[in-house]
């Protein structure tokens, strides 16, 4: 209570109403610039974002931990820092909100599982460093199905996540509730982390920008590992623009991630976007339209964003992937045996739970596991375990990285002819809570558009660019080259730029 | 169905896993891994006799660090989150019997 009312004493002065509506509806790269030259200060804008939380998160089930006080000592040193004169960084005074299987020293990191529910990690992520250097202060950890497994955030082993749009309805996952932090205007900002289409489809879901960088552009450094060779880091925001900017900070080589990859330039994403985009060749993939079960909503709605492209003079061409089919079954392989072999170290030994009565040693490991897993990491275990064992590695595993290379030679092929592909995020929109959980099948084929640029390494960046009848958002996808971010940015900013899609704000958390 | 994976299969794998299942977990499992069992299938469908795997899409290879000793984390940090401990050791139940 004290807390609630001393975030009301700093924000409901009559100056301060106005500020508060404006802050609702200001981008992050506004709001650091207005922290920067003193109209506001980052104790303002983290105590608005606090009681958008108090406010909102009861109901939506977001963050796993809210940390105020945290925030509001960043807060007030960045404040100071600002009154001496000094510049804090490119994202000084912005709250930011971190997927809970990312380290924090200084808070708890769970995965969403009983198995680390009072794990705090000794050392801090190299995107959590990033971000501190540069200014930013982190606000709180969301809520992600267990290890980031799954498609909906049902799969916690803390809460479920409600879909600001719709509150009966999943906000997609695993980044489920980092996309609802930026949704709900809970943080501005957000991280997530995308190993099937774990940020583009709550991006989708909850009307907003997310990005998977290429494979190698983040260091996965203190990112709890679920599919290695797949996992990547990378942010939610309300526009390109946004977007750009938490990627310019977080992008960049990392000795301790032996699979960053040291670039020649350090990119400027921000600087890249007001190009224009005539004359770019942008891919349209038949094989996704012809795969019938996309909502026709939603066809409808990439067939519009389609003509503002092309009214801005990009041209569209005819593609073909003809491996795509595949996808889904090549991810459920590759991702199950690298998870089996990531998740063998929680061993209720050297960090974790522990089983309170062991019958004996072996017991400490598979009572542990058997009470510290969810059904669906344990069914993920056991399918990595099965398809890696004597027998059927090369039936299924070497089979699956093959088929991985068929997919991610279509890609290259389809990039000597286009500069970007454009695809939905999901073949529906946000379903219903419950509707698939028990089916894991059906709800794997959820991420039937997005798993592929995971095998294939490159980045994909998800965006607005409609609402269904029942008022749910649609997301468009846009698929690039290797390192070749700035071009999606750009395609988006220029879209954003001419549409409003990204600007709408759930009536319920006004 | 032909290549459902058996309730015995699914307990050798839950043993391998080090994951004490329930009866009917493995009921449940058996039943839900031998669906996405037979969709995977799906991948026999293509002739990858001449492909060659891709483990992952990066573009590296033998990353190796300078051989050079470096500071340590500490034991109160690695063992500040050890389910047991005794003094500067992890601390398990006795593995060998009497």
């Amino acid at each position: 209570m004290d807390r609630f009312l001393k975030c009301r004493e700093c924000l409901q002065t009559k100056k301060m109403k106005n500020v508060i509506e404006d802050i609702l509806k200001m981008t992050a790269t506004e709001l650091v610039k207005d922290i920067k030259t003193g109209k506001l200060t980052a104790r303002q804008v983290v105590e608005f974002y606090l009681r958008q939380i108090e406010r909102c998160d009861r109901e939506m089930g977001a963050f796993i931990s809210i940390l105020d006080d945290h925030a509001r000592t960043d807060a007030d040193k960045i404040d100071s820092r600002i009154a001496a004169g000094e510049n804090p960084g490119p994202l000084s005074g912005l709250p930011i909100a971190i997927k809970d299987n990312m380290c924090t020293d200084f808070a708890p990191t769970t995965c969403a599982s009983k198995i680390l529910i009072d794990y705090r990690p000794p050392y801090n992520a190299h995107v959590v460093e990033q971000l501190q250097k540069a200014g930013a202060i982190v606000i709180g950890k969301t809520n992600l199905d267990e290890f980031a497994m799954g498609s909906s955030t049902e799969n916690s082993g803390i809460k479920i996540t409600r879909n600001p749009w719709a509150p009966d309805r999943v906000p997609g996952g695993s980044s489920g509730g980092s996309g609802v932090a930026v949704a709900a205007r809970m943080a501005p900002v957000s991280l997530g982390s995308d190993t099937g289409g774990s940020i583009r489809l709550p991006a989708a879901f909850c009307g907003i920008c997310g990005l998977k960088p290429t494979y190698g552009r983040v260091s996965r450094y203190g990112l709890v590992a679920y599919g290695s060779s797949l996992d990547q880091i990378g942010p939610f925001g309300c526009d390109a623009r946004d977007i750009a900017l938490v990627l310019n900070t977080i992008a960049g080589y990392d000795h301790r991630d032996s699979t960053s990859v040291p670039l020649e330039h350090a990119a400027d994403f921000t600087a890249a976007m007001e190009k224009p985009i005539a004359g770019l060749k942008i891919g349209i993939v038949k094989e996704y339209h012809a795969q019938g079960g996309i909502d026709p909503e939603i066809t409808q709605a990439i067939e519009q964003a389609i003509k503002v492209f092309e009214q801005s003079g990009a041209k569209i061409i005819d593609v073909d992937l003809p491996h795509t089919d595949y996808a889904v079954a090549c991810y459920y392989l590759v991702a199950t045996a690298e998870a089996s072999s990531n998740l063998a170290r929680y061993d209720g030994v050297h960090y974790g739970y522990r089983t309170p009565n062991p019958t004996d040693y072996i017991d400490v490991y598979s009572s542990s596991r058997a009470e510290g897993f969810g059904d669906e990491v344990k069914r993920r275990i056991m399918l990595g375990t099965y398809v890696l064992s004597a027998g059927y590695y090369d039936a299924y595993y070497l089979k699956a990285l093959k088929v991985r290379t068929l997919i991610k030679q279509d890609f290259d092929k389809v990039f000597e002819k286009v500069d970007v592909i454009c695809a939905p995020v999901a073949p529906t929109p946000a379903f219903k809570i419950g509707e698939k959980v028990n089916d894991p099948l059906t709800m794997y084929l959820s991420d039937i558009f997005t798993i592929s640029a995971n095998l294939a390494g490159i980045p994909a960046l998800a965006i607005p660019c409609g609402f269904t009848n029942n008022n749910l958002p649609i997301g468009l996808q846009l698929l690039g080259k290797h390192f070749d971010e700035e071009t999606l940015l750009r395609t988006a900013w220029d879209y954003q730029k001419k549409t409003d899609f990204h600007r709408q704000i759930p009536e319920m958390v006004k | 169905m032909t290549d459902a994976i058996t309730e015995q299969e699914v307990r050798h794998v839950a043993k391998l896993s080090r994951l004490k299942l329930t009866d009917e977990q493995v009921r449940q499992f058996t039943r839900q891994m031998s669906d996405i069992l037979a969709y995977v299938k799906k991948l026999n469908e293509l002739d990858t006799a001449n492909v060659k795997p891709t483990a992952h899409a990066a573009p590296l290879r033998n990353v190796f660090r300078e051989d050079k000793a470096a500071a340590g984390m500490g034991v109160e940090k690695v063992l500040q989150n050890a389910p047991d401990r005794d003094g500067p050791f992890f601390k398990v139940p006795r593995v060998l019997a009497d």
